[in-house]
């Protein structure tokens, strides 16, 4: 059986800056496995630009974002093999994979990095009886179809959610010509980022229906039309608010779900609100030596923070390798998320082995204003920081200090809450 | 004093803005994390601008299709104009990241570069 020091499953922003991460920390035996048949994940069907400000300080497109760790990757001569699909993982970190010149072959690995990315959440989330005819498409699938393809899904176009892929196939089928009719979104808040839908929707004058959603769907072999209604505040259509709308696409955008069958099947445990494995501050899951990282941790909307994610994974499993698992005294404080906040990554610290300071990112489960995140060390708040705006689309990170957590031995939990005015 | 309140684009954080207009005179602008956020604004009420990215055909290469973009914004009111001039263009393999596609786009004196590598 081939052996690895390091062994990464997937090979998307978050499995290339990992690798990077484990090289520049000295390990030399890596290995990325990738499904596709290119590296980069999912930034090579995002051709719009508004990646990596904050990382290169310039604004790239996805593709051109992910050539910047692809060429590091070549240049630093890391391995990595394509179009192999990893089918199981066992707790004893033998990899299972699979592809057309070596069949199913097993690798060996001391640590593992879990980057497997998220897929589309399914139709399953169009909750209406009736036919199913062509021309309904999730988001990214039509994405892939006009950008890698360049195939036009429909003419005439309803979007369902307002995940950041349905804004951005707005703006796209817009400009290749289609009508994009609406946007409706069953939140009252957008799920998407601001700037995509100033960038997408505003600049086009596409509208976006808040706390409406799809209640029929016409047409027999192709789409035909779609009635749209608005909601209550539980979801529920409200009688008399019916709109009928002629077209002979739908797009589904209604979010993304990070893809953890591997880890599951291995025992990592997850954490139900993320669907993404449980992790310290290492982002080392509960099996020792594996860890997680980029979207199939917790879902990202800036890819930067994927790489800055990814980067501090490769660098604890590649120190996981030369140390073995470092077993500190004291305790571990648990992190928490109340009051607002839904989850928080990673889950538990420990003061002693973490970092000079550790970012914890987050996200609200609503729209805050004018508002404070507060974080309380045991009942003690260390932390008021004010806050313009605050919703769900967009992940929120504070930083924590070491120094501050020695000087408190006594602490066992840290919560993170959001504090109106 | 008229005030206009936008949201910064130059990057995906989308911090709000404040811009303060006395007439077509730009007196203050406020809620923005770093400089572009200032140039954002003064820019958005003045001269609105966009990079605009798209896909063109290739022959010969790994895939069929490169996408490409503006190298840099475009006035808004050319987008539509810029992508009517990328329909029917068919690029050779190999291109690389940064190969003019097409030069001065609709008269605006802005390239059309290749983003991907095919
Ligand atoms: C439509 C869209 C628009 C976005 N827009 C922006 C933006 O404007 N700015 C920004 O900063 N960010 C944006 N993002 C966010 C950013 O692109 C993602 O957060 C980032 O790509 C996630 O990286 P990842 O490596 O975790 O996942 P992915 O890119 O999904 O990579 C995961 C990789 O793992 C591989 N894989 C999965 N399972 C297996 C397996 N079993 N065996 C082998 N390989 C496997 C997959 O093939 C894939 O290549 C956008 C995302 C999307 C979807
Ligand atoms: S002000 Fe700066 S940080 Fe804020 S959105 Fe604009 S470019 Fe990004």
């Amino acid at each position: 059986m081939k052996e690895y020091d390091i062994v990464i499953i997937g090979g998307g922003p978050a499995g290339l800056a990992a690798a990077i991460a484990a090289r520049d920390n000295g390990s030399e035996s890596i290995l990325i496995l990738e499904r596709d048949k290119e590296l980069g994940g999912i930034l090579n069907q995002c051709i719009h630009n508004g990646f990596g400000l904050h990382t290169f300080k310039e604004e790239l497109t996805g593709p051109e974002y992910a050539a910047r760790f692809t060429e590091q990757v070549e240049k630093y001569k890391i391995e990595y093999v394509l179009n192999t699909m990893v089918i199981e993982i066992s707790p004893e970190k033998v990899v299972t994979a699979m592809n057309r010149e070596e069949g199913l072959f097993d690798i060996q690995a001391k640590a593992i990095i879990l980057a497997m990315g998220c897929r589309e959440r399914s139709r399953g989330a169009l909750n209406i009886p009736g036919y199913r005819p062509a021309g309904i498409f999730s988001a990214g699938t039509a994405q892939r179809l006009v950008n890698m393809e360049g195939f036009m899904p429909g003419r005439e176009v309803v979007i369902l959610g307002s995940g950041d892929i349905g804004l951005i196939m707005a703006r796209r089928l817009t400009l290749e010509g289609a009508k994009v009719k609406v946007v409706a979104e069953i939140m009252p808040y957008s799920g998407g980022l601001k700037r995509n839908i100033v960038q997408c929707l505003d600049d086009y004058g596409i509208p976006l229906k808040l706390s409406h959603t799809v209640i029929e769907i016409r047409g027999k072999e192709r789409l035909e039309g779609i009635t749209l209604a608005a909601v209550d505040d539980r979801g529920k259509p409200i009688a008399g608010t019916e709109e009928e709308y002629s077209c002979d696409t739908l797009l589904l955008s209604v979010g993304l779900i990070p893809e953890n069958e591997l880890s599951g099947a291995m025992g990592v445990v997850m954490n139900p609100v993320t669907s993404g494995p449980i992790v310290n501050e290492s982002l080392e899951t509960n099996v020792e030596g594996v860890f997680a990282c980029g979207n199939v941790l917790h879902v990202h909307d800036l890819v930067d923070f994927v790489s800055e994610e990814a980067a501090a994974a490769g660098k604890n499993a590649s120190n996981y390798v030369k140390n073995g698992e470092q077993k500190p005294n004291g305790r571990e404080i648990i992190l928490e998320g109340t009051d607002g906040v839904r989850y928080t990554v990673p889950s538990t610290i420990n003061p002693e082995r973490m970092e000079a300071t550790q970012i914890v990112r987050f996200r609200v489960g609503n729209v805050y204003k004018n508002c404070y995140i507060g974080v309380y060390f045991n009942d003690e708040r260390v932390l008021h920081r004010k806050r313009m705006v605050m919703a769900p689309g967009e992940m929120e990170e504070i930083k924590l200090e070491k120094e501050k957590l020695l000087l408190h031995p006594d602490i066992d939990r840290i919560t993170i809450r959001v504090e109106e005015a | 004093m008229e005030k206009r309140e936008l949201i910064c684009i130059s990057c995906p954080m989308g911090c709000p803005l404040t811009v303060e207009l006395e007439g077509q005179e730009i007196v203050n602008i406020t809620g923005y994390t770093c400089k572009r956020g200032e140039v954002y604004g003064r820019k958005e009420v003045t001269n609105p601008t966009r990079i605009v990215t798209s896909t063109v055909k290739v022959e010969g290469g790994k895939s069929d299709m490169v996408s490409v973009k503006t190298r840099e914004d475009i006035p808004k009111d050319k987008i539509s104009e810029c992508v009517k001039a990328l329909k029917g263009i068919t690029v050779k393999a190999p291109v690389r990241i940064g190969d003019v596609i097409l030069s001065n786009v609709a008269g605006t004196g802005v390239d059309i570069v290749a983003t991907k590598e095919v």
